[in-house]
């Protein structure tokens, strides 16, 4: 089962490359979104897709399920998902601002 | 357990929360802003002090014991920092109040400086690789919204890049955080350096340590600051100053403490290759500063100069090298935020970047004070002695000759000639020569726009001459990043 996410994961990481090296910014942006999941699932599978109970005391069974990296995806998500929400936001003012969502076009500093 | 660790970070984060519900009263904002900076700043030199008298100190959150909970702790280098920052984020924000102007602080820029520094002072205090992740998070988007806030074109066009190399360096962060807790179980950092000193640092850890090089030289700018001078030119001076002083230090922070914390066993490979990266920034800083005729990239990238000296520093490892890139570390916050301020000033004053003796030249007869408090900024960075640059450069190079780095210290010291042409070249440009503004022309200069300058002059100042008050901080500091075992004790056995 660990074999098989991290496999997903990775075809997530290079959808998610080929989305960033494209040239529009709503492409890279999906590329980011796409490259958090990968992360996220990545990181769910590092601590080991057990199945148990829930670790909570006087639960009768034998093994139990580390909460810890569900706790840690819980929070990257909602980091990801905030951080996502703003670049929405940022490359919409840019585009309105630029009249352009050509990141070609978007290079370099104009010197004047 | 000392509650008193946690306010550093919370009084930042509350005032943030209560000043965006005072929008429309920016006097109230502007006080309010500088009481709680203030009371931040008084906190963090009374908790360096409970440090010399007791020892590092940790909070247990929820009295969770580590390596269960996450936890605070603060031992000299960190809260040294702490105070720093807020020292610097308490300046910038004096010089915001009588330049950013109302359009800015009408959308909430002082809540933004506020949660930019909670972000800061709690990536400096954690104890938690994870929460150090947070923390970084907070801090980057605050400086996002910082970044962006205005909206003009360049503005837009720069923080576009600034958010999309920083998010891609949070995912690697990430990734680097999953292969460690899969590798070792743990993200408590004096857990992961007990354990890992038990593995051994097996190359599969020193992998994972190279996925940490990666992310902070990112984050700090070591080598990988192709995104750096872009972004920290575009936005106003005084957010300028900030992110100059703070944001690639909290990197370079991060650099310190997992180098020295958890992944010190085989410097042969890791710290080799900081050293070769801070080699290559130091060239490529220093090429880069010269290179440029427009003054806000001149200055960007004397942060890069400074990002490859403190971390060669690092790159060395003895005790004395340690001791002289704190010292440079805390010197470079209080002198970037003042040379930053500087610069933005002579833009504002001017209305243009540009080092041309066409539009910009003879200010000095304009405004004298301006350009001496630059002359002594000049100085600070090339290291002449009274000033606070030099202790830290004596000291880098004195550990550089220890260990027999010779490559290393004279490429950084060939760097402070670059720092020396690359600013003497906008003062001869700029302050010298014919003065083209009439008295009439003159825009004057405000009093208010200088006193944030001579504060921090005279932090340089204090800092170079005081230097011996404030070795026992920095000895104390530099003593527990050569010595983990100290560090690892305070957290789990007590």
């Amino acid at each position: 089962m660990e074999t098989l996410i991290t496999i997903l994961s990775g075809v997530l990481v290079t959808v998610a490359v080929y989305l960033l090296l494209s040239k529009k910014i709503i492409q890279v942006i999906l590329g980011t979104a796409i490259l958090s999941h990968a992360v996220h699932l990545l990181l769910l599978t590092m601590g080991g897709l057990k199945i148990g109970s829930a670790p909570i005391l006087g639960e009768k069974t034998e093994t139990y399920t580390d909460a810890l990296p569900q706790a840690l995806i819980l929070t990257a998500i909602v980091i990801s998902f905030a951080v996502t929400a703003f670049i929405l936001v940022l490359a919409y003012r840019t585009y309105q601002t630029t009249k352009t969502d050509n990141l070609e076009v978007l290079r370099g500093s104009d010197d004047e | 357990m000392n509650n008193i660790l946690i306010l550093p970070m919370a009084i930042p984060i509350l005032t943030g929360i209560i000043l965006m519900f005072l929008r429309p009263y920016l006097r109230l904002q502007r006080w309010l802003s500088l009481l709680s900076v203030s009371v931040t700043a008084g906190i963090s030199l009374y908790i360096l002090n409970l440090i010399q008298r007791e020892g590092i100190l940790r909070l247990d959150f929820g009295g969770w014991l580590p390596p269960y909970g996450i936890l605070f702790v603060a031992d000299s280098f960190s809260v040294l920092l702490v105070l720093t920052a807020s020292i610097v984020a308490m300046v910038c924000l004096f010089y915001a109040f009588f330049s950013i102007g109302k359009a800015h602080e009408k959308m909430f820029f002082y809540p933004f400086v506020h949660l930019l520094l909670a972000g800061v002072n709690g990536s400096f205090l954690t104890g938690d690789l994870f929460n150090l992740f947070v923390c970084f998070e907070v801090m980057l988007l605050a400086s996002y919204a910082l970044i962006s806030l205005g909206g003009t074109k360049i503005q837009l066009k720069e923080s576009i890049k600034y958010v999309v190399i920083n998010v891609l360096s949070s995912s690697f962060f990430l990734i680097a955080v999953a292969y460690l807790y899969g590798a070792v179980g743990t993200l408590n950092l004096a857990h992961l350096s007990e354990r890992i000193a038990e593995a051994g640092q097996n190359p599969l850890l020193t992998t994972i340590s190279i996925l940490f090089l990666i992310v902070f030289s990112l984050k700090a700018g070591l080598l990988l600051y192709f995104w750096l001078p872009g972004s920290y030119s575009a936005p106003p001076t005084a957010v300028a100053a900030l992110f100059g002083a703070l944001l690639t230090k909290v990197g370079i922070y991060a650099f310190f403490r997992i180098f020295t914390l958890l992944f010190y066993h085989e410097p042969s490979i890791t710290h080799t290759l900081i050293g070769m990266m801070a080699g290559l920034t130091l060239i490529g800083g220093s090429i880069g500063a010269i290179a440029y005729n427009d003054i806000r990239y001149i200055v960007s990238y004397n942060v890069v100069i400074a990002i490859g000296f403190i971390l060669v520093g690092l790159a060395v490892a003895t005790p004395a090298s340690m001791e002289g890139a704190i010292y440079y570390l805390i010197h470079d916050m209080i002198v970037k935020a003042l040379l930053f301020l500087l610069a933005g000033t002579m833009i504002s004053l001017t209305g243009t970047a540009k080092i041309d003796s066409e539009r910009m030249s003879g200010l000095i007869r304009n405004y004298p004070l301006l350009g001496w408090l630059f002359f002594i900024v000049i100085l600070s960075l090339t290291g002449i002695p009274p000033l606070s640059g030099f202790i830290g450069k004596v000291l880098v190079g004195q550990g550089a000759v220890e260990a027999g780095s010779y490559i290393l210290l004279g490429l950084a010291f060939l760097s402070s000639i670059f720092v020396l042409y690359s600013l003497l070249r906008i003062f001869i440009n700029c302050f010298w020569g014919e003065t083209i503004l009439s008295k009439e022309d003159e825009v004057p200069l405000r009093k208010s726009w200088m006193i944030p300058c001579v504060i921090l002059s005279a932090a340089t100042f204090g800092i170079g001459i005081g230097a011996e008050a404030l070795s026992p901080y920095i000895h104390d500091a530099a003593n527990i990043l050569m010595n983990p075992d100290l560090y690892i004790d305070a957290v789990l056995n007590e």
